[in-house]
């Protein structure tokens, strides 16, 4: 799973362009440590790019697209601001304070859903046995799941999240220090890695159930969904739910009452806004167990 | 009438085959059920009445909105993107010599495919909805049976407009845009988003006039016994009725225009 992780993290997997990097040559002999790390994000980044440019035939198709994929998540803020001229806070929580919200996690789950949205398709791969081949090719199988399918047009979600995010910072009265600085690409970069680890998991759950794609959407988008509210909305259980067993809270409601300066529900400290990063890093632990567990269960249909 | 049974039951019998995807579909319903829930009792906490519903009724509102999703395909799904490729690689050329319209057949298809889906992905998160919240629905046997007739008007409009956009493809070859506008308008103006009553002003008496409306805010409506007597419900299914006509017959043109469009290649 540190492919994985690392293609998140890494500045060459987010493809500005059609140069293909074939990176350096593969070590012969005596295996190095982070090998296969290495393998992984160069097998991504040549099947990325070939996505890149396939999808670049087709520029108006391409254009189209993009901004579907913004409208169509836009949308939900439009929502919102209908709600809104009706009312004056929710859930005791103001517009902006809202956007702040809608934004941070629509930019977190857009980064996730370019970099690794595409593993939910392992499902029709077993179902086609298409994965067989994947097995054979000497790339991580994980690193050609993640990487198929590249749907570049994906920057639109991840655009409009940031505008609607911008437009919340800029008008919010927010009281600055330092560390709020820095917590807000932080909780944007982590978000995604926690989004990241919830597709991980999901596209390992698939071994064993076939056709599921649903269970981790419910989780991604629905978690999306649910985030983009604020916390005081939503039951007391719920909340446990995901702060302690899938930590989704991690991504923007904790980082984000902290700089807005105000208090978690649950009642957990301060600092715990400070805590996203070493989330997303533990709970790629079990999806990353979770997905080897899957891949070695993988009896192949046959067909 | 008893090929189009076949063709319906057909449709039917293909998504009862995916177990383990209705069971998922069912599970996503619940979770965004439960999630939307929550967002309406904080606004209507903030603001009773609002759009000419109670709690209970918004509330109902979105849980039978979850059970419709689905089989009125409110968010994509459903056929129009297997047409676009039958149209893509030439295998419309085959359907057309069939001696069965076009049009008819994959109206049976899709019903056939939406039954499967009210059953199979509507009944559960209703349940699951009614157990955590106080629902509002009704206990007049009526009621359900003009509710049931608006959601099968539902389906037709929400047919005819897939229909459509899969046509499209006869002049674009690629649907991949096309499918996201209609994607767009149908959660925006169907009420999936946000029940049209919510919209203000002016543009929620526009929005609440196009035929996305007949999708989910009419039946909706029906059920929560807006349309009050005989002329009400009739109004209701009139305006359902009216757009699924007008948008089945321009389909009509439509395809008669594409066929005459077709080149078979060789081979």
């Amino acid at each position: 799973m540190a492919e994985a992780e690392a293609a998140a993290l890494s500045p060459g997997a987010r493809a500005g362009g059609f140069a293909v990097d074939a990176g350096p040559a593969p070590e012969r002999g005596r295996p190095r440590r982070g090998g296969p790390v290495r393998e992984g994000l160069r097998g991504y980044r040549l099947i990325v790019a070939m996505w890149i440019r396939s999808t670049m035939t087709y520029r108006t198709s391409f254009a189209l697209t993009t901004v579907g994929q913004a409208a169509i998540t836009l949308l939900d803020f439009v929502a919102i601001f209908i709600m809104f001229s009706h009312v004056d806070v929710l859930g005791g929580f103001t517009l902006p304070e809202i956007a702040l919200l809608y934004g941070s996690c629509s930019a977190s789950l857009g980064l996730a859903d370019l970099l690794l949205g595409n593993t939910d398709r392992v499902g029709a791969r077993i179902r086609d046995g298409s994965l067989d081949t994947m097995l054979v090719r000497p790339v991580p199988v994980l690193a050609q799941v993640a990487a198929d399918r590249f749907a570049l047009r994906r920057l639109g979600r991840i655009g409009q999240g940031l505008g609607v995010m911008g437009w919340a910072l800029w008008t919010l009265d927010v009281d600055w220090t330092a560390g709020k600085v820095l917590l807000v690409p932080v909780m944007v970069i982590a978000g995604a890695a926690i989004f990241g680890a919830v597709m991980v998991t999901g596209a390992a759950f698939q071994f064993v159930t076939g056709d599921a794609a649903e269970v981790q959407n419910s989780f991604t988008y629905g978690g999306c969904t649910m985030l983009q509210y604020p916390p005081t909305v939503f039951a007391k259980d719920l909340l446990r739910g995901v702060t302690f067993i899938v930590p989704l809270a991690f991504v923007n409601w904790l980082p984000a009452l902290h700089v807005l300066g105000r208090p978690d529900p649950l009642g957990l400290p301060g600092w715990v806004a400070y805590l996203s990063p070493l989330v997303a890093f533990v709970v790629f632990l079990p999806a990353s167990l979770a997905w080897r567990a899957g891949v070695r269960s993988y009896r192949s249909t046959g067909s | 009438m008893r090929l189009h049974l076949a063709v319906a039951a057909g449709g039917f019998r293909r998504y009862a085959t995916y177990g383990t995807a209705t069971a998922a579909g069912v599970f996503t319903n619940t979770v965004f059920g439960f999630i939307v829930a929550y967002t309406y009792i904080a606004l209507w906490d903030e603001r009773p009445g609002l759009g000419g519903y109670d709690q209970a009724q918004a509330l109902t509102f979105v849980w039978v909105s979850q059970s419709l999703l689905a089989a009125a395909a409110l968010i994509g799904g459903g056929f129009q993107e297997e047409l676009q490729e039958r149209i893509r690689t030439g295998d419309i050329a085959v359907d057309l010599y069939r001696p069965a319209d076009l049009q008819l057949w994959w109206l049976a298809a899709d019903l056939g495919r939406a039954a499967f889906q009210l059953l199979g992905r509507g009944v559960v998160p209703l349940v699951a909805g009614a157990l955590a919240f106080p629902l509002a629905l009704p206990s007049d046997p009526l009621r359900w049976l003009l509710f049931l007739v608006s959601v099968l008007l539902a389906l037709v409009v929400s047919f005819a407009l897939r229909y459509m956009v899969g046509l499209v493809a006869f002049w674009l070859m690629d649907g991949a845009g096309v499918n996201i506008m209609a994607t767009l308008a149908s959660v925006f103006f169907s009420g999936m988003l946000l029940p049209l009553t919510v919209f203000p002003g002016g543009f929620g008496e526009f929005v609440r006039v196009l035929p996305w409306a007949a999708m989910l805010q009419v039946p909706m409506d029906v059920l929560l016994g807006k349309h009050a007597g005989a002329g009400g419900a009739a109004e209701a299914l009139g305006f359902q009725a009216g757009w699924a006509l007008v948008l089945l017959g321009t389909g009509r043109l439509l395809q008669s225009a594409a066929t005459r469009k077709v080149v078979v290649q060789g081979g």
